[in-house]
């Protein structure tokens, strides 16, 4: 496949409707580095973290009276709920869910309209690395904030830094029960068990942390490492959530609280960390983001995300490489994979839905689309947005994707787009543009046999050439 | 979907604004209404309407023509296919009009150029940008210039410079079993979505069941489109897309099912415009038509001269209009196809001029620029 066809869809979001393939591929990507936008307008536009949480507190507070009512009353909880949406009343976590509808939205938007589809496509990577997931009800209306906030403007920088911000996001520490760990020492922890009730450590993120966010899975480190870091790590939550004006914090946000850390020293992967407050678990981070387990964890997904299912070992060896090198500076790590033969030369991967839909929308020359349409077509077709069921994230093989079903549905879309399209694309015309110099003698046939215009862009959007990238 | 109707219909009437000079009329018009069925993909009129009179036709057609064999003559030469009951007694009551061996002045094969000849009304593919159904409208007066496409775009016979809406019914299947034959082919070559694709085709057992819903899904839409004509402000140039008539293969099986749909399309459409039906012309036409030959995949491929048809209450029907030019190799047009012997403009311009009370020698011109024939008389009762 030519290297412009490679660099606008195995590195980018697939060619937009009108756009000129790349002279220089390779240039075109390395620009993509600098040029990236964090907080393009549509971004910007989207709810900030600190009001969700209000919103969250608000949604939580509604649903406690409700249940208090019902219990007073002794009506059904249920029918009450019943009762209020009939009457046209939200309910409790209403404006979330409209948060969570308008953040798909803002993300679909700018992976339609973004002039640098390469890093756009590596935000949704990292997303997808530290994923929350929605089908928890506090993650619901901060998922997209996390993405926004957290992820975005990292993206380019070091990995350290990215994994600082993650860890820190509200999204993470409520999606993975930071937020209520308790060191069983801490003045809160200790007279919580004199009066006998229980709260202690969560150890959910900290394992998490290592497993999926930094080493990887059976990389050497132990369940003493894990509770040790799960020690070091109380303290971090949310302000502005609890009920005890102690844990009220400075407000609705990350927030350090040391009236339950659990006080000192703390031994992870055979290092010893003194610091107190929130600095030890910081330390304990920084140290994670550039060990060598995480070096190859990262350069295996990447390896994986770019060039094959089963990623090629020499290339995830000289990612590794550049990482360590480079301390995890991320452009590095970027250059090394624009300039892997490995990725140039490979086999196609199979689209995610998510993939295919932004670049069939791209194709026809969709720059935005009704949020609620957009969440609702990647749910329809398996991938919706942040929502992929556990940290772990979505799988990046296709084995995962191509599914009987999973096709069908495409093809249906497929249609759909297409006559939704406007009438004066010539699918004859764009299928080059698409692919240059790549488009099968098969698929071409197709698409000059085709009996009208819609139903020649339906089969190139439902062609092979579309399915992969 | 009545509210829906509501919003587009007070959306065209509030974009009446009419940028071209009209043509003085003979009477008001504005009772009348058009509905232009557009048969994409090229249907066989051979088999619509089939020649079985013609001495040649049985030779040419093998196992095709035999659902026709059997079938009462009309005009002493013509049969029309069991699938079309309703529009059969529409010609019974002369109230349909077929016109055969008509073609567009286009005389190649691609459906895309055929279609656009077709809709444009130019003498060549893409010398015009707008279609002579936008024309039309800017020849009415301005309170009967409403024109709407049943679909989610609108089609090039209505592009132009006077603003029409459009509405796509949701209920309207999205891939058409047509397109799901092709995405097989399409895959054909690929393994792994070969082998996912027949899976899914199995899992759906798409073959049953598919014809009902289609037939039921015309019928739905004939019936949608006649209440979005409905009323004073109701809509009075219409169009609809039909697809799926591009029939290589298993062409007995999926004509029957298209015709089937056709036919419900047009009872649908009689039924539930009413009284309106006694002020209705709606033109069946399709881009070009197929072989006169089968071919071995028991199908027919892309050929020139197929049959246009005229239904409604203002059509001077119960007729077979046909210059007929016979199916002998050496009649054939290039050896192959029937030959075109009236002008599909012409037959086109001369219903809609004669239809909405237009000097047809003004209305002409301006409807079919590319077309050098003249128009038709006489297809529209006085």
């Amino acid at each position: 496949m030519p290297d412009n066809a490679r660099a606008l869809n195995r590195f980018g979001l697939g060619a937009a409707l009108g756009e000129a393939p790349p002279r220089d591929a390779r240039r075109w990507l390395n620009a993509q580095i600098d040029g990236f936008d964090p907080r393009p307008a549509s971004i910007a536009a989207a709810l900030p973290t600190g009001k969700l949480i209000e919103m969250l507190r608000d949604s939580r507070d509604e649903k406690k009276e409700l249940k208090a009512k019902a219990k007073q009353t002794g009506a059904d909880p249920k029918q009450m709920k019943q009762d209020a949406k009939a009457a046209g009343m939200p309910g409790p976590y209403a404006d979330l869910r409209d948060a969570y509808i308008a953040a798909v939205g803002a993300r679909t938007e700018v992976a339609l309209a973004t002039q640098t589809p390469f890093a756009e496509r590596l935000v949704h990577f990292w997303s997808n690395h530290f994923a929350v997931s929605v089908d928890k009800i506090v993650t619901v209306g901060l998922a997209g904030a996390f993405e926004f906030e957290a992820i975005r403007p990292h993206v380019m920088g070091k990995f350290a830094d990215l994994l600082g911000a993650v860890e820190r996001h509200p999204a993470m520490l409520l999606y993975l029960d930071q937020a209520q760990s308790v060191g069983p020492n801490s003045p809160l922890g200790a007279r919580a068990a004199q009066r006998g009730k229980e709260r202690g450590l969560n150890e959910n993120l900290a394992r998490e942390i290592m497993e999926l966010h930094t080493l990887g899975v059976r990389s050497g480190y132990s369940q003493a490492d894990v509770t040790e870091f799960a020690r070091a790590l109380t303290g971090w939550t949310v302000g502005g959530l609890a009920k005890l004006p102690i844990l009220q914090g400075p407000g609705p946000k990350f927030w350090f609280a040391a009236p339950i850390h659990e006080p000192g020293s703390r031994t992870v992967v055979g290092k010893k960390y003194n610091q107190s407050g929130e600095g030890q678990a910081q330390a304990v981070l920084s140290d994670l983001a550039v060990h060598p387990a995480t070096a190859r964890h990262i350069a295996t997904k990447l390896a994986r995300h770019f060039a094959a299912d089963d990623p090629p070992p020499a290339l995830v060896a000289r990612l590794e490489q550049a990482f360590l090198q480079s301390q995890g500076d991320l452009p590095t790590v970027y250059r090394a994979l624009i300039d892997a033969p490995e990725v140039w030369n490979g086999a196609p991967k199979f689209r995610t839905p998510w993939e295919w839909t932004v670049a069939a929308l791209r194709a026809t020359g969709v720059k935005s689309i009704p949020a609620k349409s957009a969440t609702g077509a990647f749910l329809q077709l398996g991938q919706p947005i942040w929502k992929p069921g556990s940290p772990a994230g979505y799988d990046d093989i296709a084995a995962s994707w191509a599914g009987p079903d999973a096709l069908y549905r495409r093809v249906e879309m497929a249609q759909r787009i297409a006559d939704r399209s406007a009438a004066t694309i010539d699918a004859r015309k764009l299928a080059p543009a698409l692919f240059p110099d790549s488009l099968s003698p098969a698929t071409a046939t197709a698409l000059t046999r085709a009996e009208s215009g819609p139903q020649a862009l339906a089969l190139l959007l439902a062609s092979p050439e579309m399915m992969r990238r | 979907m009545l509210l829906h109707r509501r919003q587009i219909l007070a959306g065209v009437t509030a974009a009446g604004a009419l940028l071209m000079p009209r043509i003085v009329f003979a009477r008001a018009a504005t009772d009348r209404r058009l509905v232009f069925v557009i048969q994409r993909g090229a249907a066989d009129g051979l088999a619509t309407l089939a020649p079985t009179g013609d001495p040649a036709y049985a030779g040419l057609r093998g196992d095709l023509a035999a659902d026709l064999a059997d079938r009462p003559k009309l005009g002493g030469m013509f049969a029309l296919h069991p699938a079309l009951t309703q529009l059969g007694a529409m010609y019974a009551a002369k109230q349909a009009l077929f016109a055969h061996a008509v073609a567009s002045p286009y005389r190649d094969r691609s459906h895309f150029d055929g279609q656009n000849v077709l809709e444009t009304g130019g003498a060549q593919p893409y010398d015009r940008q707008d279609g002579w159904m936008n024309r039309l409208l800017a020849m009415l007066p301005a309170d009967a210039a409403r024109g709407l496409a049943v679909s989610a775009t609108i089609p090039t016979a209505l592009r132009g410079p006077v603003q029409v809406s459009s509405y796509a019914p949701s209920s309207l299947p999205d891939a058409s079993n047509d397109t799901l034959q092709r995405v097989s082919s399409l895959y054909a070559d690929d393994p792994q979505l070969h082998a996912l694709w027949e899976e899914a085709l199995q899992t759906k057992a798409m073959a049953s069941g598919f014809d009902a819903a289609g037939a039921k899904g015309a019928a739905a839409a004939g019936a949608l489109v006649a209440s979005l004509m409905a009323g004073d402000k109701g809509a009075r140039v219409v169009m609809v897309e039909t697809t799926g008539w591009d029939t290589h293969s298993g062409q007995r099986g999926r004509l029957n099912a298209q015709l089937t749909g056709l036919d419900a399309l047009l009872a649908a459409l009689k039924t539930n415009l009413g009284p309106s039906w006694d002020d209705t012309l709606v033109v069946v036409a399709t881009e070009f038509g197929r072989t006169a030959a089968a071919n071995g995949t028991g199908g027919t491929d892309h050929g020139t001269a197929s049959l246009a048809m005229l239904a409604g209450g203002t059509v001077n029907g119960g007729r077979i209009l046909s210059d007929w030019p016979g199916l002998t190799a050496a009649n054939l047009y290039e050896n192959r196809d029937l030959k075109p012997t009236t002008s599909l403009d012409a037959l086109i311009g001369g219903a809609v001029a004669a239809h909405f009370a237009l000097d047809p020698a003004l209305a002409m011109p301006r409807l079919f620029p590319g077309s050098s024939s003249g128009n038709l008389s006489g297809l529209i009762r006085a």
